[in-house]
């Protein structure tokens, strides 16, 4: 997840638009992003938005929360989890989705795509 | 190979055939049975819910296809009327002849019909009656539809049964007893008593030492009944149930030994006089007995299998005759000596009259052993006196404290399972010890399912559950085994614990039950659950703040999510009533946004393809038009399916439209475990299908009947009748508490069919608590109803008014584009997305050059 140089950041949203616990898409430079904010440790996290079992763009409406501890997302189609950390699908070893880097200034909110 | 013949498939020759099949033994021998009756072995114990919603079907044990399967040779139809024992041959009505090595007698009994002067003609054939078959139950309808009144001779158990029966067929109905009290052989004067008074609070007649003289014809109803004593009763229709009688002719005839009675005397390993003949079940006669339960014959069946295959054999050593049965509602039980007949037996009783409680122990003289007891009203305490009496337990405490359970001393009587020896019986149908359940533990079972199915316990009567599970969770907790209905890792409590929390101690959020009882930050299968919970008990908005991040994505956008990712619209059609004007709305706005449409299941009507940002504006146009949201995204009420009823169909009798109307508007808020769905028939005709919905009304001429907990989807299960004839107020009040009942104790995502299945006591307990009001919570659980349904509101309704939640419906936050992944071909003259193939083929076309 290094920065490469050609990645820059894009702003995407203000935090204040977001309600904690849930998640968003952004369209940055043609791609899908799902970010999300989880409300208890206050953290925010983006990944591709495209369900790779499902195939269909809608990761950013699935339900979040933690997996043995690990904070994930559940496909809304058919509940595969993926971390939000990491991307990987905790339900299916050989699966993994990409993240992208996020940083808040302020109330906005960037992301590195 | 060895071949049988089993000579009668009722309950008892069936259990024989299963115990060859269930242990392998089918490949040493070739069996062949024969039944008089036309279908094979069904549940005869399980005859009179026949008359609560139960087919003919629903009670087979058997079937054509595992008889087969098993290679079991079957004729119906087909009576066997000669055996000759010499050349080992039986005879049928039908001219067939089989040979034998073993013959097994399991012919049942006869319903005794006393020998009383009566009417001899074809109405009298259709109208004066038994109780033991299909056929039985059948002609007792027939008669049924054009009888008024109906008397049953005979007040034992089958009687009173039987009238229960005569009773839900909508008649007048009257039991007329021989004896000074009704069930004169199980309970005693005092219980006698207890039992009348609560059955004519029924609605019952019951007339006691009345000696039949003759039948005559009457003079407004079909028939008069003249008793010794110069009394007279009329009636249309009239049943005996005056006890049973061997079925032993066809033995008879063989020649083999008969006791002076009748009864086909059989010794401790079930054979006959002829020791290549057996006798089990009904027909057999052991030490001067007849069984005239089920259980006994069970045990013969295994006994004979046993000594057929030449095994060590268990002995049949006599059965308790020891019963619990509900009788119209009312529980009833006996055990052993009730009368303290056996010498130097004391007995202690209670009568309370204000609850309608007998209770009766019968002890030894130094009494310090059960030796029977009798239990009217309530029989709560029979599976602990019970065991108790099998093992010849030492008593807990003083006789008479047992009939007192709720003093300190009372308390003490209620005994652990651990007590219990392992030889303890727990399951009398199957013969099931508590050793054979704790085996069953340690070999890997950790649920009540996989008791069932591995020891068959509490797969017969069901009158062993409760104890049955005592025994396995103490055994479970003996292991160390850890007995967790946790919803997830992160709490450890039930849904129904968790629903109790959030109800007892008001907590509002998620946030704040998580912090106070969980950890973790919650799953997917937890916040859906809590937001269920939520809604049941404050019904707050679903996506207000505090709510929003436990909805699963069909309740956070209100509308089910489709394999492209797409939605689904379903306004609510109530009854499946809809104006023309507001069928045309719907078409304009499927045209204008290109939506499939489809007629539902469910009698209304859904719009598919909706994208996000196309959501609220489809649904402003549908609130401007007076329509509502459906739900279909939502664990709640689904639809209220209705047939036209007596507003235009010539059999309706009620206004089943207005009902379900009614239903579905009152219900159409509540968050529940799973989806709920509601149907309402005008008549008996049943074309709403209510009989298969979880909440199910049909009309009769007297009111509504109402079912419960039926369910269609992938395991079908009828509903049970829950109580008949009620008027549109008690009607909705019993919705209300089932419903409240069910959303307070259910698991997530089960279902009421599977809840009612697991809930212990079943429909019973359900009507105690529902009707009776047993636990003291119908008020409270009405309140909870009220509250849901003051506060209803459309979620579309709200959304549509409120600007930020709006902004959650387009697919980008920072861009107004749609999802470039959508890709359509049409059909039929309508819009559905392509597949695979179809887009691999789409994109080729793009990118060629
Ligand atoms: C649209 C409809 C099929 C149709 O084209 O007719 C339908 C569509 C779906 N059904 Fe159904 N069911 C529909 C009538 C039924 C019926 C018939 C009925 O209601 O009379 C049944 C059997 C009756 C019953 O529920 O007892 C039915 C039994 C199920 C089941 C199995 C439930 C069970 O207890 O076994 C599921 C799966 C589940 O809920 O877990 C299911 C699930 C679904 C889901 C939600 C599957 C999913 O998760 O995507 C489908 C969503 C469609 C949508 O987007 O709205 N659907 N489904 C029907 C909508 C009725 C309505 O107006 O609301
Ligand atoms: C309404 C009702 C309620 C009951 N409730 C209970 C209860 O709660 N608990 C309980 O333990 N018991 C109950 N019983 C009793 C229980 O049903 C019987 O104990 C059980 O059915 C006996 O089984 P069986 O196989 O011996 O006889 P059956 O089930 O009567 O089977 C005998 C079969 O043999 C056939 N047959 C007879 N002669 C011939 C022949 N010559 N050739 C071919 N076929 C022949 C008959 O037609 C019949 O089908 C109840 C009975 C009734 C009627
Ligand atoms: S039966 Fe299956 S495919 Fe058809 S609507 Fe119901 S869930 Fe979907
Ligand atoms: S006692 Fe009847 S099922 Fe167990």
């Amino acid at each position: 997840m290094s920065e490469l140089a050609t990645e820059t950041w894009t702003e995407v949203c203000r935090k204040s638009q977001l309600s904690p616990g849930t998640g968003v898409c952004a369209l940055v430079k043609g791609k899908q992003i799902a970010i999300f904010w989880e409300g208890i440790s206050d953290q925010i996290f983006a990944l591709s938005n495209y369900c790779p079992f499902g195939k269909v763009n809608m990761l950013s409406r699935g339900l979040i929360g933690d997996f043995k501890g690990e904070l994930m997302v559940a496909s809304p189609l058919y509940k595969q989890r993926f971390s939000l950390q990491t991307g990987q699908c905790l339900d299916d070893e050989s699966v993994s989705i990409p993240t992208y880097q996020v940083k808040i200034e302020g109330d906005a909110i960037k992301i590195a795509a | 190979m060895e071949r049988i013949i089993v000579v009668g498939n009722g309950m008892v020759g069936h259990h024989f055939i299963d115990q060859l099949i269930q242990q392998d033994k089918l490949g040493q021998v070739q069996v062949t049975t024969f039944s008089e009756e036309s279908r094979l072995a069904y549940d005869r114990v399980q005859l009179s819910s026949y008359f609560s919603g139960k087919t003919a079907d629903d009670l087979m044990m058997t079937s054509p296809e595992y008889y087969d399967e098993h290679g079991v040779q079957y004729f119906v139809n087909d009576k066997v009327i000669e055996v000759l024992p010499e050349e080992k041959i039986v005879v049928t009505a039908s001219g067939r002849r089989e040979s034998y090595d073993k013959l097994v007698l399991a012919t049942g009994s006869y319903p005794f019909v006393p020998p009383i002067p009566r009417p001899e003609d074809k109405a009298a054939e259709e109208n004066i009656l038994v109780y033991r078959t299909i056929e039985d139950l059948e002609a007792m309808t027939k008669s049924g539809e054009n009888s008024k009144v109906g008397v049953v001779v005979g007040g034992g158990l089958l009687g009173l049964e039987a009238a229960k029966a005569l009773k839900d067929l909508g008649m007048e109905t009257h039991v007329v007893e021989f004896a000074p009290r009704l069930m004169a052989v199980q309970v005693c004067d005092g219980g006698g008593a207890i039992l009348r008074t609560k059955i004519e609070e029924l609605g019952v007649k019951v007339h006691t030492e009345k000696n039949t003289k003759e039948i005559v014809a009457g003079e407004n109803t079909r028939y008069r009944m003249n008793f010794a004593d110069g009394s007279s009763l009329d009636t249309d229709m009239i049943l005996f149930s005056a006890g049973i009688r061997p079925q032993d002719q066809l033995a008879r005839e063989t020649g083999l030994e008969l006791g002076p009675r009748g009864g086909i005397v059989i010794n401790n390993q079930c054979q006959t006089s002829n020791p290549d003949i057996y006798a089990i079940g009904e027909c057999a006669l052991w030490e001067g007995k007849i069984f005239g339960l089920v259980a006994p014959g069970y045990s013969m069946a295994k006994v004979t299998v046993d000594h057929i295959a030449g095994e060590q054999a268990k002995e049949f050593a006599g059965a308790d005759m020891s019963t619990k049965l509900k009788l119209m509602g009312v529980d009833v039980a006996s055990i052993g000596d009730a009368h303290a007949n056996t010498e130097g037996a004391l007995s202690y009783s209670l009568s309370d009259e204000a609850r309608q409680v007998y209770k009766k122990v019968v002890t030894n003289a130094a009494g310090d052993r059960l030796l029977g007891a009798v239990l009217v009203g309530d029989a709560d305490d029979y599976g602990n006196w019970l065991q108790l009496f099998l093992n010849d337990m030492p008593l807990p405490v003083a006789p008479e404290y047992l009939l007192v359970p709720s003093s300190e001393e009372g308390a003490a009587a209620a005994m652990g399972v651990d007590s219990l020896p392992d030889s303890a019986q727990i399951c009398s149908c199957f013969d099931v010890t508590k050793g054979q359940i704790c085996q069953a533990v340690r070999d890997g079972a950790t649920t009540m399912g996989d008791i069932k199915a591995t020891t068959g316990a509490a797969t017969g009567c069901g009158g062993c559950s409760a104890l049955a599970v005592q025994v396995m969770n103490a055994e479970l907790e003996n292991l160390g085994v850890e007995v967790s209905n946790d919803i997830c890792e992160h709490f450890a409590h039930s849904r129904a614990e968790l629903a109790d929390i959030v109800r007892v101690k008001k907590i509002k959020t998620f946030e704040q039950l998580l912090s106070e009882h969980g950890k973790g930050h919650g799953c997917e299968i937890c916040k859906p659950a809590v937001g269920s919970i939520l809604a049941t008990f404050w019904n707050d908005y679903v996506l207000k703040d505090d709510h929003i991040s436990l909805q699963d994505t069909n309740d956070i956008f209100l509308g089910n999510m489709q394999k492209d990712g797409t939605y689904s619209v379903v306004p609510r059609i109530a009854g499946g009533e809809i104006t023309p004007d507001k069928l045309i709305v719907l078409g304009e706005v499927a045209k204008e946004y290109d939506l499939y449409t489809k007629i539902t299941g469910g009698q209304r009507v859904d719009l598919f393809g909706a994208q996000l940002h196309e959501l609220p504006k489809i649904w402003s146009k549908l609130i401007d038009a007076g329509f509502e949201t459906g739900h279909a995204y939502g664990k709640s009420l689904r639809t209220v399916k209705s047939c036209v009823g007596s507003t235009w169909c010539r059999y309706g009798v009620q206004d089943s439209v207005g009902m379900a109307i009614l239903l579905e508007n009152r219900y159409k808020g509540l968050r529940a475990p799973h989806k709920i769905k509601f149907g309402v028939s005008g008549c008996t005709r049943e074309c709403a299908e209510a009989q298969s919905k979880d909440i199910g009304i049909i009309a009769t001429e007297g009111g509504w009947g109402l079912y419960v907990c039926g369910n269609g989807g992938m395991r079908p299960r009828h509903a049970d009748l829950f109580a008949t004839d009620l008027d549109d107020v008690t009607l909705m009040r019993y919705i209300d508490r089932v419903l409240m009942f069910y959303v307070r104790t259910a698991d997530r995502l089960q279902r009421t069919s599977v809840w009612l299945e697991n809930l212990e006591g079943g429909v019973d307990y359900l009507k105690e608590v529902v009707i009776e009001d047993k636990l003291h919570i119908c008020e409270e659980l009405e309140q909870n109803m009220h509250h849901v349904v003051e506060s209803y509101q459309c979620e579309w309704k709200s959304t549509v008014n409120d600007e930020k939640k709006l902004a959650r419906f387009s697919q980008f936050i920072n861009a107004d584009e749609p999802d470039n992944n959508l890709q359509y071909v049409r059909e039929r003259g309508q819009r559905r997305p392509a597949t695979e193939e179809e887009r691999i083929q789409t994109i080729e076309i793009v990118e060629a050059p």
